[in-house]
């Protein structure tokens, strides 16, 4: 029998995790160092995140993963087991349903809850740090407000291809002080940044956590001329019809043909459940698993 | 008139070793001053001193501000100095890739002090970018270039292009003709003379090469093992030269 | 307008054994406006010195020298340039320019270094030029390919570019063919009746005599050399 402690973690790990949690979000988007753990799962596989879930967790949560939008994956599949076996919390893949929500890269199409907690993996916390490699350096521009060099990047963009090109990890100003990456969740997403519910943000080979409180002004940077637009394919998802979601591009066979779905497996689940259809979906009972 | 910069009494040691002592003097707007010496004569130590790139050990560096008059910048918060050595300074490295981004644009490293203090118009920058490219005769059609693409003298015009953009009024300038060849050097020394005059910028240039401070320099303090030891007119000192070793640095000179 | 008082210069070189050499002691002098003054006084007797101590180029060891209001000796280097640029004019032996920059451009320099526009300066220029006889086909080539007497002529078309109230003429006619050293002359002339307080030094009597009122004699303040 595998006697873990509530969660994986000891508890004073998960409090050391929970007061960077509370600082993170008494300042919004400010990184915070924390003593990442050797977790049972190598860096870059969402150690920082799994550390956040497991810090915030209780036994009365109502878990979800996703990983690129679908509860499906490997990833998604194997982090929500470990819950399940070391917290032993409920799991659901629900959006509605969920009180912790752990996601790689996307957030959910429908708007959260004041009740919800959204916990985003990170790999590189550092918005700039592409165009300053030093450590030093980035901490005083972020604690100088020195953020001429983010809008470099983005002028090196236009320059290069006629638009802001950065097309993830869209670099967001947070309560009008820090600049935050918002973890490579799509540009389309960057709106939903402020919502209802907390946002958490855990890197963990890169040792910070972040955080957004709920209703917080992020707004996505942008020159006068050039402003931010939250583009997605110009298409609607081949299964539930839906126009407004993010999409997903399969290349069906070899001679280029190829379908649009919902990035959001549960978003398009419920739709088709509730009887849209999209150009190639089927109904729900007829779908392989 | 009051001084742009008024330098009192600064010194820097090194353990025991003297890196440049009880240096004191005025700059007045639009005045340039040459610093010489040779190796090890203390003449980098204080201009990373005044510029506020070394903590002086005694001393004061006070700059006549836009905002708030007369400022000692060597007691001036971090923020502040940063502030200042983004719009109303400047500094031109002897190598230009000290002084710029090798991985941005030409005009990315020119606009990228505007958008430090809030330029948000992305056609605008581009056109004042393009504006100063010309002014350093650089090719505006370089203006997505990299710097890795540019000759040796194109860097150091794209650095001062990238300094001058804010239209700061002190320019620190850390031998700005060293390592390149001379025909570059003199071209970049008329562009240097032009823009001084054009802008009345004031300038401390630090520099071994004598024929640089004839050329650029209104005043001259020359320097051995960390201390001043003459300073005056520019003509003065090298014409009439009155300490042993200016005289020595002056008859060393070869005459082409 | 020019007034020199009990100044003396030694020159001390100190890598030569720290060899003393006093060549001028308590020399006095007095120009007023209008007035043109030669010094005189054998090779080496220190008349280019003393042109040299009153444009500030050389340090005066003592005594005092005031252009206008101000006392040379003791003057900050940047009221040291202002005077050079509004109020003495200095016209060397040799024309010493920076390199690289044309002809009109060199003889503009004072105009536009003092603010006038563009046009004006150019034109006042060219019009020195040609009376000094400076082709125009060498008008956009720096000076410093052209002949000694050349040269000079550019260099006196520089000195009197701006409207100084003084100047320090340090062989102005050497090197010069009859036509332009009357041209020379003339200039100078013109420049005493405006009241510019002059003082030249002039290997050529006859040119002295022209032109000077009196003639100042440097040997007098010579110290003698075998001190």
């Amino acid at each position: 029998m595998s006697d873990y402690n509530f969660a994986y973690l000891d508890e004073q790990t998960k409090r050391m995790i929970r007061r960077a949690i509370l600082k993170g979000l008494a300042i919004p988007g400010y990184q915070v160092p924390f003593a990442s753990r050797e977790m049972p799962m190598p860096y870059g596989w969402g150690t920082g995140g799994v550390q956040v879930s497991a810090a915030v967790l209780t036994p009365e949560d109502r878990f979800k993963v996703i990983d690129q939008g679908a509860d499906d994956t490997t990833n998604a599949v194997s982090i929500r087991r470990f819950f399940e076996k070391t917290a032993g919390v409920a799991v659901t893949e629900a959006t509605t349903e969920a009180s912790v929500i752990q996601t790689r890269h996307r957030i959910p199409e429908l708007p959260l809850r004041e009740d919800q907690i959204l916990v985003y993996q990170v790999p590189i916390p550092e918005p700039l740090r592409f165009l300053e490699p030093s450590e030093v350096e980035t901490r005083k521009m972020h604690s100088l407000e020195e953020y001429g060099l983010m809008h470099v990047k983005l002028y090196e963009d236009i320059s290069q291809h006629g638009a802001i090109a950065t097309a993830y990890a869209y670099p967001v100003k947070v309560e009008g002080r820090y600049v935050m990456d918002p973890s490579p969740i799509p540009k389309f997403d960057n709106p939903k940044l402020e919502m209802a519910g907390i946002q958490l943000f855990g890197a963990g080979r890169e040792q910070r956590i972040y955080a957004v409180p709920p209703y917080t002004q992020v707004v996505s940077l942008d020159f006068d001329d050039y402003p931010f637009e939250p583009t997605k394919a110009d298409h609607a998802c081949d299964l539930c019809g839906a126009t407004e979601s993010y999409l997903d591009e399969l290349i069906m066979d070899d001679a280029g043909g190829r379908m649009f779905m919902c990035s959001d497996t549960d978003y398009c689940g419920a739709r088709r459940a509730a009887g849209h259809l999209g150009a190639q979906g089927a109904p729900l009972a007829e779908d392989a698993a | 008139m009051t001084p742009l910069l008024q330098v009192e009494g600064i010194a820097k040691m090194y353990g025991a070793r003297i890196g440049c002592t009880d240096v004191s003097f005025d700059l007045f707007p639009g005045e340039v001053m040459g610093v010489v010496g040779e190796s090890g004569s203390g003449k980098s130590t204080l201009l990373n001193c005044l510029a506020g790139h070394l903590q002086p050990d005694a001393g004061a560096v006070c700059f006549d501000t836009r905002a708030e008059g007369l400022r000692d910048t060597v007691t001036m918060s971090e923020p502040e100095r940063r502030m200042l050595s983004r719009t109303d300074w400047a500094f031109v490295h002897q190598h230009a890739r000290d002084g710029l981004r090798m991985n941005v644009s030409a005009g990315g490293n020119v606009g990228e002090r505007l958008m430090a203090v809030n330029a948000r118009h992305y056609g605008e920058i581009r056109d004042k970018a393009i504006d100063w490219l010309g002014r350093v005769e650089i090719s505006a059609d370089r203006i997505d270039d990299r710097p890795t693409a540019f000759s040796g003298g194109m860097q150091q015009r794209l650095q001062i292009a990238r300094n001058l953009v804010t239209g700061p009024r002190l320019v620190f300038m850390d031998e700005p003709t060293g390592g390149l060849d001379v025909s570059v050097q003199a071209r970049l020394l008329d562009l240097l003379r032009g823009l001084v005059r054009e802008m009345g910028l004031s300038a401390i240039i630090v520099t071994h090469d004598l024929a640089v401070v004839r050329l650029l320099a209104d005043r001259l303090m020359v320097m051995k093992d960390g201390h001043v030891i003459e300073s005056g007119l520019t003509d003065q000192v090298l014409d009439d030269p009155q300490h042993a070793y200016t005289q020595l640095l002056v008859s060393s000179v070869l005459q082409v | 307008m020019i007034t020199v008082e009990n100044v003396s210069k030694t020159f001390t070189l100190h890598n030569q054994g720290a060899a003393e050499i006093s060549v001028m002691r308590d020399a006095s002098l007095s120009v007023a406006a209008g007035e043109c003054v030669a010094l005189v006084g054998a090779s080496g007797a220190g008349k280019s010195t003393l042109m040299r101590m009153i444009y500030g180029n050389y340090l005066t060891q003592s005594g005092r020298i005031m252009v206008g209001d101000l006392d040379v000796v003791t003057a900050a280097p940047r009221q040291v340039i202002q005077l050079r640029r509004t109020t003495l004019g200095y016209v060397s032996q040799f024309l010493r320019v920076v390199p690289r920059v044309s002809t009109l451009d060199v003889v503009a320099e004072p105009l536009l270094a003092t603010g006038s526009d563009r046009d004006h300066a150019m034109q006042r220029a060219e019009a020195l030029l040609l009376r000094l006889n400076i082709p125009e086909r060498l008008w956009q080539l720096s000076p410093t390919t052209f002949s000694g007497g050349e040269q000079q002529r550019v260099n006196i078309a520089r000195g009197f570019a701006y409207p100084y109230p003084a100047l320090l003429l340090d062989e102005p006619t050497a090197s010069l063919d009859p036509t332009n050293r009357a041209t020379v002359l003339e200039m100078i002339l013109q420049a005493k009746a405006r009241g510019v307080a002059i003082i030249g030094i002039f290997h050529d009597h006859a040119a002295r005599d022209e032109i000077c009122d009196r003639e100042f004699d440097v040997t007098a303040f010579t110290p003698d050399r075998s001190v």
